[in-house]
């Protein structure tokens, strides 16, 4: 379970966020969405304490991360960035070891590799074990970074837009594994811009805009056209999906000001 | 996890071993192989039975009535040239070039930067003021240079700190400016100095002045040095991946900076105290070797450290027999052979071999 109270946080004297409160349970989805600039990688930063917040308190089953060491949030919570490049030839089992970083002393044992292993099948990567990291393409790169969050046994999988870059099949893809890593009881906060797919793969959804949380809810009641107009300043068109049976968020292509009428 | 790592290690353990016994073997008085194995075989067995003396007289007794000794069947000046001569010359060879090619290593992963290597923030530019500084003053150039390396890093380091993190760039940056200014000073001593010469020499960099006790000082350094930087293997592999994806797997990256570069700092300048600037080992053989064993430091270490200790042992050998009773700096061979095979990878492998 993952808390935020009233957190603010920022870069020197700059805040990026102010009061941000939030909860995420296991097993549920949480999708942030906001315009570039709205503080959603900054509240990954804090929540695993790679940025100290400037006030409020960021609670991990009920432990203020505050007072834990970075090896400890490491074994609870494991980040997924956009799609990073690795120039250095590393073996794909050799990144995913290194989801093992927070537990192993000296050298890996048995059980470490057995939790490679496993963590590799479940993301459908253990074929690509032996490849050099260098040699993947995109998706495949992807899911060997899950396959090491994984590997961190983690709590709490947070995803900052896992799937830009990606293709439609790979963003799917990656969004179904997540999914189902909250089914099985993960707690999962995902930076997601796609809101179709926000939508859709989502339990709950929280709108950011300028550091504020604007709207905390199931999909259906954050995004609104309303709630999006006012956050990303264009006009949308929000319907029902019936073939998904979620939203459909279409953007309107003309200037604000004439589609109001 | 390289595959072929260990086998790699084991192979270029013994390649050492080798180079030392064969290279102690060459020079102006020739002596043949066996005979320098014999000497070499007999200083272990004594060094041993010294040791095990103080710690268990009883035990050395009886090993002493086996007569475990070898038939003296060398002169006393041959064991003199070998081993008070040769022997401490060709272990101060390895253990620079140990400590370049580890330190250099150590840069690259840090820095991840195919252009570091162990002077690359500045710490031979303050090697180098020390030694000019100890050569003009008619001071101990060992001492200085150690010292001038040690306070340039120190500077160096102090300069790039913003907010209580170090920043890489802002670390290459200053460490570029500083080694600047005092390589500007250095210039300035050689031109008022009345016998430049000595200066010059120490800055191509040579072992001509190996001594034991040269030996046992920067053997205790650079040995320590080398061991406890292999501790941050991992952490470094980590690292390449980015600092906020390391510190997103729970590793301390200011912490590891830290001690990378303290230890860094030590070893180079305990092995350019005693050789002067030996160029090009600290930047390529770590370049070779990632190319053999790849990017994992648990592997690329060690192995860094065996082929710059190898490296460097033939290089000194090669300057010192190549030109009768002329010993030629060794830097300057270091890089005339190390380039050209270096080119050589770099071609052969038609792609980036670096981020």
């Amino acid at each position: 379970m993952l808390e935020i109270r009233d957190l603010s946080a920022g870069y020197g004297h700059r805040h990026v966020l102010e009061h941000i409160s939030l909860k995420a349970s296991e097993g549920e989805v949480v999708g942030i969405i906001g315009p570039n600039g709205s503080g959603k990688t900054t509240l990954l930063k804090t929540i695993t304490k790679v940025l100290e917040p400037i006030s409020g308190t960021v609670l991990i089953d009920g432990t203020n991360v505050n007072e834990m060491q970075s090896t400890q949030i490491a074994k609870k919570v494991a980040v997924v960035s956009q799609v990073i490049s690795i120039n250095f030839e590393f073996t794909v089992e050799d990144i995913v070891l290194m989801g093992r970083t927070p537990y192993i002393k000296g050298s890996e044992t048995f059980e470490d590799i057995n939790i490679v292993r496993d963590a590799m099948e479940k993301t459908n990567t253990l074929f690509l074990k032996d490849r050099l990291i260098t040699q993947l393409s995109g998706g495949e790169l992807q899911r060997v970074i899950i396959a090491r969050a994984f590997a961190q046994n983690p709590k709490i999988l947070l995803l900052d837009e896992p799937t830009s870059h990606l293709d439609i099949t790979n963003q799917i893809d990656i969004l179904n594994l997540v999914k189902n890593a909250s089914r099985k009881g993960m707690v999962v906060v995902a930076v997601i811009h796609d809101l179709n797919l926000a939508a859709y793969y989502c339990d709950k959804i929280c709108l950011l805009q300028d550091g504020e949380l604007i709207s905390t809810g199931t999909p259906e009641q954050v995004l609104t056209s309303s709630n999006i107009e006012r956050a990303f300043n264009i006009a949308v068109k929000v319907i029902p999906n019936e073939i998904t049976n979620s939203l459909y968020v279409i953007p309107v292509l003309e200037p604000l000001h004439e589609t109001l009428h | 996890m390289a595959k072929p790592g260990k086998s790699v290690i084991l192979i270029l353990a013994l390649l050492l071993i080798a180079a030392i016994i064969s290279n102690t073997a060459i020079g102006s008085t020739s002596i043949s192989p066996d005979i320098t194995t014999k000497i070499l075989v007999a200083e272990i067995i004594n060094g041993a039975l010294d040791i095990t003396e103080k710690i268990f007289p009883s035990v050395t007794a009886k090993i002493l009535m086996a007569n475990p000794f070898i038939d003296k069947t060398w002169t006393d000046s041959q064991e003199v040239i070998i081993t008070d001569i040769r022997l401490p010359r060709v272990l101060l060879a390895a253990l620079v070039g140990a400590a370049l090619s580890t330190a250099g290593c150590a840069m690259q992963g840090l820095l991840k930067n195919p252009m570091a290597d162990p002077y690359i923030i500045g710490m031979s530019s303050g090697a180098a003021l020390g030694a000019s500084l100890a050569f003009m003053l008619l001071l101990p150039v060992q001492l200085l240079s150690f010292i001038g390396a040690v306070i340039t890093i120190f500077v160096v380091y102090n300069i790039s700190k913003i907010g209580g993190k170090v920043p890489v760039d802002t670390l290459l940056l200053s460490g570029i400016a500083v080694g600047s200014l005092l390589a500007a000073f250095t210039s300035l001593i050689i031109f008022i100095s009345h016998s430049p010469h000595q200066i010059i020499f120490w800055l191509m960099g040579g072992l001509w002045t190996a001594s034991w006790d040269k030996v046992k000082i920067t053997s205790v350094m650079i040995i320590f040095g080398i061991l406890v930087l292999y501790r941050f293997a991992w952490s470094l592999n980590v690292m390449l991946l980015g600092e906020e994806q390391a510190q997103y797997l729970g590793i301390h990256i200011e912490q590891v900076k830290r001690y990378v570069l303290v230890l860094s700092a030590l070893v180079t300048a305990a092995a350019v105290s005693v050789s002067g600037i030996i160029g090009f080992v600290g930047l390529i053989i770590p370049h070779i070797m990632r190319i053999i064993v790849g990017p994992d430091h648990r592997i690329l270490f060690p192995a860094s450290t065996l082929m710059g200790a190898v490296f460097l042992v033939l290089c000194d050998t090669f300057s010192r027999t190549i030109i009768d009773s002329v010993e030629l700096p060794v830097g300057i061979v270091t890089a005339m052979f190390g380039a050209p095979f270096f080119i050589y990878l770099l071609r052969k492998r038609r792609q980036s071999l670096y981020a």
